[in-house]
Order: structure tokens, then sequence, then C-alpha cells
């Protein structure tokens, strides 16, 4: 499509391998996907099956025992993976990618104030003064809906919803070209999220910030999304822009993942996914979901090459060669 | 809220004509103490609640944290005092039930965690997981246990059993881990057994196979299950009845279909509102959710307690008087003043 020019973020054959005493653990396994300027990209999956490694690999925030990491991710014309570490800290990190963690509501800092914490990136990443910082914090802080006097007040009087804007107020004080956010509203009350979404797609049309969404909640997903990347087993089996996606998935896996999602308004019976994803450690070869796949057939041990099945839909499967 | 929900009775309902939870005016308030000893205060955490659970009846009780949900839950279970009311299990009244009494009532209820992980100790195995509330219960016979235990896995379609068995919790997957908690949970054969959020934390996939295990059972045991979530769009799939909790007191209570399909109560409305299905258009829309957060339980505001978010606010009544229970439609309970004929001007 013509819309290459505003490609925001470009990932190309991420590989992000584990050591461990049984062998490699393939956590994130030949990742392809695209982030355009104000959308937002979801990747859904199961747990286990390496979404929350594919953002450590893009923050490159890697364990110790980080084996191969290798391939491309261009942020505009750059690909960084080709930085050394101290210019991508410099950079990069939280200036130009950040991101909101798993359970950010617990990881805010409980002996210093809201403000100050909101303010901190600023001044470390964009070598702010505390004054300019704190009136960005605040700047932020109004954006994403904390009144202004919780500034001075401490991660533990606030509520849950409250501290979960905060952590988003701190990722995006920089002013960030990409946002991470892992399981932004899984911890949260059904109201808590819905408004913290009503904020996230707010914030998308506002700001010149895109978002990476990472979920295992294919409904709440579906809230942001623009462009959808389902992941099984370290790799991602399918890409496909959000509405096309929805309303006909092409994977089995996808297939059988929304058919599993209860439906509030509809009275289809949810089905599920006989059997357990394999292991990373020693993956099947061949469609790594071959043996759990209701459309198997002998062409699936071998490995499916990634098929562009219409514009910009793209799928890993035998099925659509 | 007192009237019986259930034509279908059972064998035992016939007997002794009641339903097997009675919940009865039924207050459970927390004592807040300021330097430890002098009063200042209660936290109004369950207040005013009554319903019935009849045998073999699912029933789901939706609310947000901080709701009451779990101290309603830990008070059937037996863990809590009631400040005030009662709750009647079986014919046997909680209040006046105390010592070995209080053991066999609480063996007589399945629970089953939210967490699986956390809810398994880590240093024990699957059997003697399973073995632990037979041998607390006085069931001596080494051989009837393993029998039991056999029995009840071979339910929660734990097999082969023979390899399961020896395994720690961190060796079985999620779901793996849930069936354990149910199989313990039902290892007594309870009559009642309280699940809470016994699907949020596993993955989609696993998330079905456990719901539909979980209603197997019931109808299989014809046990009375009380579903405790704040997922609505699980809810349909499992249980006849549900009611709706805001700050400690149920806010409507109906069918299951009458209230996902025709909600009356205006929270019941932002709760649906506020679930969604998996659609595209989602991301094009900005959904309404009432403003403001649940309120203090220390001091509910007066009247209705949804009123300072409620956006059908009427001043002058929904802030005055709390409002009654009306029934819109035979079994929809409504604690609303919007469905009041005079609005409450009767006061």
């Amino acid at each position: 499509m013509e819309k290459q020019n505003d490609l925001v973020l470009k990932v190309r054959n991420l590989r992000l391998y584990f050591n461990t005493r049984g062998g490699p653990v393939q956590a994130v396994d030949g990742v392809d996907f695209d982030l355009r300027k104000n959308e937002a990209t979801v990747i859904i999956g199961e747990s286990g099956c390496g979404k929350s490694s594919l953002a450590k690999a893009i923050l490159r925030l890697l364990p110790r025992n980080a084996g191969t990491y290798d391939g491309e991710i261009w942020l505009h014309d750059m690909n960084i993976m080709n930085m050394d570490d101290e210019t991508y800290r410099k950079e990069i990190r939280w200036k130009r990618i950040s991101m909101v963690p798993q359970a950010a509501m617990n990881a805010l800092n409980p002996v210093m104030k809201i403000g100050d914490q909101v303010a901190e990136p600023a001044m470390i990443h964009m070598n702010m003064s505390k004054e300019d910082a704190t009136k960005s914090a605040v700047r932020m802080m109004e954006h994403v809906g904390v009144p202004v006097d919780f500034l001075h007040r401490y991660s533990f009087e606030l509520s849950g919803g409250m501290r979960q804007r905060s952590a988003l107020a701190m990722a995006l004080v920089t002013l960030p070209d990409v946002v991470i956010l892992d399981e932004p509203t899984s911890a949260l009350d059904v109201l808590t999220q819905a408004s913290i979404m009503n904020l996230m797609k707010r914030m998308k049309k506002e700001l010149e910030t895109s978002f990476i969404l990472i979920t295992h909640d294919i409904a709440t997903s579906s809230e942001l999304a623009d462009n959808v990347a389902v992941m099984y087993a370290g790799q991602v089996v399918e890409v496909s822009d959000a509405h096309r996606f929805f309303h006909q998935p092409l994977h089995p896996y996808s297939h059988a993942l929304m058919a599993s999602v209860p439906r509030l308004r509809e009275t289809i019976e949810p089905e599920f996914i006989t059997g357990q994803p394999p292991s990373l450690l020693n993956p099947p070869t061949g469609c790594r979901f071959k043996d759990r796949c209701p459309k198997r057939f002998d062409k699936c041990d071998e490995e499916p090459p990634t098929v562009l099945v219409d514009v910009d839909r793209k799928v890993k499967c035998w099925l659509y060669v | 809220m007192t009237d019986t929900i259930t034509e279908t009775s059972t064998a035992e309902q016939a007997k002794n004509g009641q339903a097997l939870v009675q919940i009865k005016d039924l207050h459970v308030w927390y004592e807040l103490k300021k330097f430890g000893f002098s009063h200042a205060g209660y936290v109004r955490a369950v207040d005013n609640v009554n319903f019935d659970l009849n045998y073999g009846e699912a029933i789901a009780c939706v609310g947000e944290s901080g709701c009451g949900k779990s101290s309603l839950m830990k008070t059937i279970l037996g863990l809590n005092i009631p400040t005030k009311g009662d709750v009647i299990f079986d014919g046997e009244p909680l209040t006046q039930t105390k010592g070995e009494n209080l053991r066999r009532y609480r063996s007589k209820i399945g629970y089953i965690q939210q967490d699986p992980f956390g809810a398994l100790p880590p240093f024990m195995n699957v059997e003697r997981i399973l073995e632990e509330p037979l041998i607390i219960n006085g069931v001596k016979d080494k051989e009837e246990r393993r029998r039991r235990i056999e029995k009840i896995l071979e339910e929660v379609k734990l097999t082969p059993i023979a390899e399961v068995l020896p395994k720690f919790p961190h060796m079985l997957s999620g779901g793996q881990q849930q069936r354990v908690v149910i199989a313990r949970a039902m290892i007594m054969e309870p009559k009642l057994l309280v699940a809470d959020e016994p699907v949020s934390m596993l993955d989609a996939s696993v998330r079905v196979e456990v719901l539909r295990l979980l209603r197997k059972l019931q109808e299989t045991h014809n046990l009375a299950v009380l579903y405790i979530t704040h997922d609505l769009s699980t809810v349909r799939y499992f249980s006849e009845y549900i009611f709706v909790m805001y700050a400690g007191e149920i806010v409507e209570f109906a069918r299951m279909d009458d209230l996902l399909d025709d909600s009356k109560h205006p929270y019941t409305h932002a709760l649906l509102e506020a679930s969604s299905d998996p659609n595209a258009d989602n991301a094009l829309v900005q959904r309404e959710i009432p403003k403001g957060e649940p309120p203090s339980l220390v001091n509910p505001p007066t009247g209705c307690r949804f009123h300072p978010r409620c956006p059908q606010f009427m001043p002058g009544i929904c802030d005055v008087k709390a409002p009654p229970n009306i029934e819109v439609s035979p079994k929809h309970l409504v604690a609303c003043w919007l469905y009041d004929e005079n609005r409450g001007h009767a006061f």
C-alpha cells in the first residue's frame, strides 16, 4: 500500500533465544511486523508464546541468559539493531520507544511522589531541568486524566486506575514514537479497563505516537487495534488489519482462538483448542500448530512459508499456498 | 429477594422444602480501630444482602473489586462471622455453628480459588494435595482414599492418573493446575461449590474447557454453584441466575438472559457497555463509562450508593433514600428509583 512512508517501526526476522540447561529456548523466532504512525498493532497470543519476550527484544531489555539475538528493527530509516548498547540506551530507549510494563500499577516506586516519577524520564532522557520536566509531567498527567493535585501523592494513595494512568503518563512524557503496552488492563476492573481503553484511543489520535499492545485478551484488543499480529510458539502466524482479521481470521490457530472467546451479545457456544502449545525448547519441525490443527495435512510437516494472501494480509500456513 | 427461585425441585428439596443456602438480611461489617483499640467506624463490606440458592442451581455474582463479593463468599464459606443476619446452609444457621460442627459445615462446601498456582502448596504432589482433605475429614482407610482420588481425577479428566499423581504443581500447565483445584474442591462431595473467578487467570483457549468441566460437574452431581466474577462474558454459559453487586449491596437480580438482554439498573448498563466482544469497530467508538470510582465503604453515599456516578441521577430522590427492591417483571428485581411508579415521592 501507499502508506510506506508512515512506517514508524518495521521488524524483520527478529530472533531472541534464551540459553537454558536444556538448550536454547526459541522465545522469539523470526518475527516480522509493521507499525504505522498513529496506529496500534496488537500482538495476540497465549501465555508462553513469546509475546513479552518480543517486547523485551524490541527494547533490548535482555536477561542475562539471552543467547541468539538478531534480525532487523527499523525505526523510521534507522536499523536500531546495529547500535551499540550505550547509544541505544541514550538515543532510543524511552526517548523514542518506551514501555508500560505488565502490572505497571504495581511497578511504581512507593517512596517517590507521582509527579517526580512521571517527570524523571524527561529529566534523564531529555536532559530537562527539574522545572521543565515537572511542567511536561503536569501536561501529560492532564492528558491522561490524572488530577494535577495527585502530583504530590504517593502511589499507594491512588486507585488502580489512577496508578495505571500515571504509568502511562510516565511512558508518554518523553513523547516517544512508539509505546509498548504489555497487558495494560489485565489487572483492572471492567469499568476502569474500559476507561483506560477510551483514554488510549484518544492518545492515539492526539499524540504523534504509535502503540504496540501485547495482550491475550482478544475482546479488549479489538478496542484499540488497527493491525493484528497473532503469535504462536514464538512465531507470528498471521498479520492483518483489524477489520478483516476480526471479521474473518485466516490461520487455523487464529480461527480457533476467536472461537474460544465467550461472547456477551451472541449465543454461540465457545470452543476450546485441544492439546497444548509445544515446548519452545525443542519445537516440532514444520508448522508448530500442526498437532492441534483441525485442518492438518501432509504438507504441514514442512516449514510453512509466509504467504501474502491479500494486500497487507500475511499468513504462515500451507492452506493458502 | 427471598423468593425461592427455581421450579425444579429435587428429592432433597422436597424433603425439607428449603433452599440449600438462604442468605437472610446479611451484613458483614469490619471494625476499624484507632491505635489498635478504640472504635473508629465500620467498613460495610456486605449490607443487607438477601438471596436463596437452591439445590442444583448455579447463580452468578458479578461486581467490581471492593464491591463486597469476596466478603460475601468468605461468609458463606464460614470464614467470616456475619455482623447481622445469617447464612442458613442446608438447614444449619452459620451463626449457631461452632467448633467441630463448623469444620463439618466447611467440608460440605467446595471452594475454587482464582489463582490455581497460588492455591496449591508447591511442596505437595497431586496425590498428597487431594488426600489432605480426606485425612482431615477422617477418611481413615487408605484404599478408600486412593479410590476417591482416582475417581475424582477421572472426572476432572486429569489422565493418565498414574502420571499425574506424583507431579508437583509447577510441573502442570495452568489448565491442569485449575483442574487439581477443582478436584480438591470436589473430593469431599460437597453440595455447594463456590467458584471465585475460576477462569480469569487462564488462557482463552483453556478457559472454555474449564467452564465446560464445571458445568458438567454441576449437572452430574446436582451441585449448587456460586460463580463469582467480574467478567460478564463468561456467565452466560454457566448460570441460570445472576445478581450484580455494587458497594456492598445487590442492585439487580434476574434470570441470566433477562439481565443480559434487558438490564434495568444504570450500573448494570454501564458494566454491559464496558464489556466488549471482538469487533474491529470497537476501536472507533468511545465507550460511555460512569465517571469516578466506587465509594468508600466506611462512609457510603446516602440514598442509592451509585447516585454520585449515575447518569440518570434524580436529585432529591436518589441521594435521600435508599431505593427498595422493585420487581419489574417476574423474578427480575432491581434496586433503583427509576422503576418506582411514584419515584419515591411517597416518603
